[in-house]
């Protein structure tokens, strides 16, 4: 039976056909509909861990006690997990491991844009790179299949228009889930210098006998056709190349670390020219040149965002290659007008309405405070109006930055505050809170905490009280770890009342020792959260002096030089009847109040 | 070989564009069609532009739509019609919900709403149909039904037979809306 599915939906089938027990992993947009799929079946146990290293961690040892394991993050997240994922390599696996890292060129919705296949690379792993759903899935098992003959965790990495493009997917009966016995064997498993020594060389052994595998495994494989122009295509690019060039030879590759040297020989001489098409970084191209192969590649595409069809063409017709007919230019009629017209107004993201952290960024901005922000959704307080966030560099990063900013300049440490959600705090952002006590700052952090992780829909996390498959779990008290790790002055607001976020943040700003504010307040989105009256506009009072729009709420504009409030998207939170000196914003049904 | 078909949509988070794309799906799957679907929805739910590809034909390679070769558009919100009507393929289709939905920079006053959307399309070589799809969609009984009648505008210009559309309506939606949704589907399918 064949089904439609995203590549994120196909990795969790292809982890339930082949047998996955146990999957771990942190959410990340392009990653986390994976894990939100596996846990929908039965038989299996799949968990949000608190940060990539940790789901690592715990996918290492689930592998040690024979089970077969998933772990999944966006490619950010491989920095994270880096330091278990590294010496992993060392130790192998009981039951096979597959680390999903999914890359996210042209940044939809990421603050860098790397390309992983690099980890395996330096690391010494396997890396499979598939194309659509059905290769995305076929390749968790085939994946297992490597891992448990080579000992080794392997790589699959994905890219946005893999994980979030639907395909089809031949579906099969799950697999049986089966867990590989348990021997101690500590040369393997603990990694002191004289057992690291070891493993070191085992690590080049099994590079040889994956270098071999690599030759002969139907992940690569060559289609051949017009010998005039020999392509060698990765992951979605594959796909671009047989679009534009439809007639010519190529060599896909769906392993791509290490790769299949004679294969890659074997094509080369076949074709007069060779060609290189793939995303981001120069990877396959930089090692076919060290084979001493002649090729093009960086030379005609860009080394940074994405790639297309589209693309691709215009580069190859610039060579003077011919590409298939529909990509020559043709009328453009369309086109001109689209293209002659003004700039549109853009549609940027925006905090949500009834968001109920818009009036702490509202506050911030009023006291002109230096914000070190985070990753999350209140990463949109940056945006204008609010305008209130002054760094924003990776998970986990506000409470160390503020803190460097301190040490640089004491005058600028006593106008700044960091800000984190509560799942980011959970993430990394407790040992940044260690340090600002233990390296005696004063830093304020504002933990912005909303019971849930937002910006990627709604995953639970340590401190919600749910667990991923839906059983509850004990909540994580936020006061007590701030207070554990030695914080003296914590203290907990509601964002709803801006008088007192706008007093609270004074008073611990102005302390010459580290506060923690948390700022507790469910988000707006979620599905238990009702939503009140909307607020209405009384024309006679309103005398239109734009105070409320400096919310940047999306439910208020200004029509006709009148304020308008949206009676479908106003959730009612009222920050906007606070800011009001003339009382002319008021919850329906309280005019004569 | 049979042309891939390229349609794409596109809206503004909320507006049910996601499950239009479904919907869509799910009926070119059961009319035999080889199929591959992109979305890009990340910042969606925050109001940030949402739009979805869908290619279908007899092989299909490439999940993206490149500029001028989308055989038909289906716009949510009149000014991403003309956001996106560079990547219409002249002479293709654009049916257009006759919706504003002003984006935070026109919210504040840093930008102006273009008034003319409609009238810029139409200058282009595009069939262009405009339809008040809320209104009819309030009409039906819910107007989180408007996707579902501009569905049926364009299902009736696509090589896939009605009850394919009805049945993956069925499918898609949830029960308690299929009544409002089928209603929608109809009056969009017969305008």
């Amino acid at each position: 039976m064949k089904e439609l599915l995203s590549g994120n939906a196909a990795i969790a089938r292809g982890a339930y056909e082949a047998g996955i027990s146990v999957a771990t992993g942190y959410p990340g947009t392009p990653s986390t509909e994976i894990l939100e799929n596996f846990a929908k079946y039965p038989d299996i146990y799949a968990q949000w861990s608190p940060n990539e290293k940790v789901a690592l961690e715990v996918g290492a040892g689930a592998s040690i006690a024979g089970a077969r394991v998933l772990v999944t993050m966006k490619h950010v997240g491989v920095n994270v997990a880096a330091d278990p994922l590294f010496t992993l390599a060392y130790t192998g696996v009981n039951g096979g491991l597959i680390l999903v890292s999914a890359d996210d060129p042209g940044m939809h919705s990421s603050q860098n844009e790397q390309d992983n296949r690099y980890y395996a690379l330096v690391n010494k792993m396997p890396c499979l790179e598939p194309a659509d759903s059905q290769e995305a899935k076929d390749m968790v098992g085939l994946g297992l299949e490597i891992s448990e003959q080579f000992d080794t965790p392997v790589m699959l990495r994905v890219t946005t228009r893999v994980s979030h493009s639907q395909s089809f997917v031949e579906m099969k009966e799950p697999g049986t889930r089966t867990l590989r016995p348990y021997a101690k064997d500590p040369v393997k498993y603990v990694m002191v210098p004289a057992h690291g020594r070891m493993r070191r060389v085992f690590l080049e052994e099994r590079m040889a006998k994956l270098q071999e595998y690599s030759e002969n495994c139907p992940l690569n494989t060559i289609e051949w056709g017009d010998k005039n122009i020999g392509v060698i295509a990765s992951g979605i690019s594959y796909h671009y190349a047989k679009e534009v060039l439809p007639q010519a030879s190529i060599l896909k590759l769906g392993m791509t670390n290490p790769l299949p040297e004679k294969l890659i020989r074997e094509f080369a001489a076949g074709v007069d020219s060779l060609l290189v098409i793939e995303e981001l970084e120069p990877f396959l191209e930089l090692q076919i040149r060290a084979m001493g192969i002649a090729l093009k590649g960086k030379e005609m595409l860009p080394s940074y965002g994405e790639l297309s069809s589209a693309l691709i063409a215009k580069a190859l017709m610039q060579e003077g290659i011919e590409v298939a007919e529909e990509f020559r230019p043709m009328g453009q009629a369309t086109q001109e007008v689209a293209a002659a017209a003004e700039p549109l107004p853009g549609r940027p993201p925006v905090m949500c309405a009834g968001c109920p952290h818009r009036g702490v960024f509202y506050t911030l901005k009023k006291q002109k405070l230096v914000v070190s922000g985070d990753i999350g959704c209140y990463t949109l307080g940056s945006l204008s109006p609010l305008s209130a966030i002054d760094t924003c560099i990776c998970m986990g990063a506000s409470i160390g930055a503020a803190l460097g900013m301190e040490k640089a300049n004491p005058e600028m440490g006593r106008k700044t505050v960091a800000v984190i959600g509560d799942s980011t705090f959970l993430h990394s952002g407790i040992t940044g809170l260690m340090d600002v006590v233990y390296n005696g700052g004063s830093s304020t952090v504002l933990i912005l905490d909303n019971r849930t992780t937002a910006m990627t829909g709604h995953q639970e996390n340590p401190a919600t009280g749910a667990t991923l498959m839906g059983n509850p779990a004990p909540a994580v008290d936020l006061e007590a770890i701030a207070r554990a790790v030695g914080v003296k002055r914590v203290r907990t607001v509601d964002p709803m009342q801006l008088s007192e976020i706008d007093r609270a943040v004074k008073e611990e700003v102005a302390a010459a020792e580290p506060s923690v504010i948390i700022v507790r307040r469910p988000c707006a989105l979620l599905k238990n959260n009702k939503t009140p009256e909307p607020i209405e506009v009384d024309e006679t009072l309103c005398i239109n002096c734009g105070m409320c729009m400096k919310l940047g709420c999306p439910a208020i504009s200004r029509q006709e030089g009148k304020v308008a409030i949206s009676t479908i998207q106003c959730r009612g939170c009222g920050l906007c009847v606070q800011l009001c000196q003339k009382g002319a914003l008021k919850k329906r049904g309280e005019q004569n109040a | 070989m049979l042309k891939p078909l390229n349609i794409l949509l596109v809206g503004v988070g909320g507006q049910g564009t996601i499950l239009a794309t479904r919907i869509m799906a799910k009926a070119a799957q059961d009319a035999g069609y080889d199929i591959k679907v992109s979305e890009i929805k990340g910042m969606s739910q925050r109001g940030g532009s949402v739009v979805t590809q869908i290619r279908l034909g007899e092989k299909v390679y490439s999940p993206l739509i490149s500029e001028g070769k989308a055989d038909a558009i289906l716009a949510f919100e009149k000014m991403e019609a003309l956001r996106w009507l560079s990547h219409l393929k002249d002479g293709g289709s654009i049916i257009i919900n006759d919706q504003a939905i002003p984006p935070m920079p026109v919210l504040t006053g840093a930008t102006v709403y273009p008034a003319d959307c409609l009238e810029r399309v139409q200058q282009s070589t595009a069939k262009t149909t405009i339809v008040d799809a809320l209104k009819i969609a309030v009409q039906c009984g819910n107007p989180k039904a408007a996707n579902v009648v501009l569905v049926g505008l364009l299902a009736k210009r696509l090589p896939i037979a009605k009850e394919l559309w009805i049945n993956a309506l069925r499918v898609r939606v949830p029960e308690k809306f299929i009544d409002i949704n089928l209603k929608a589907f109809e009056e969009g399918y017969s305008l």
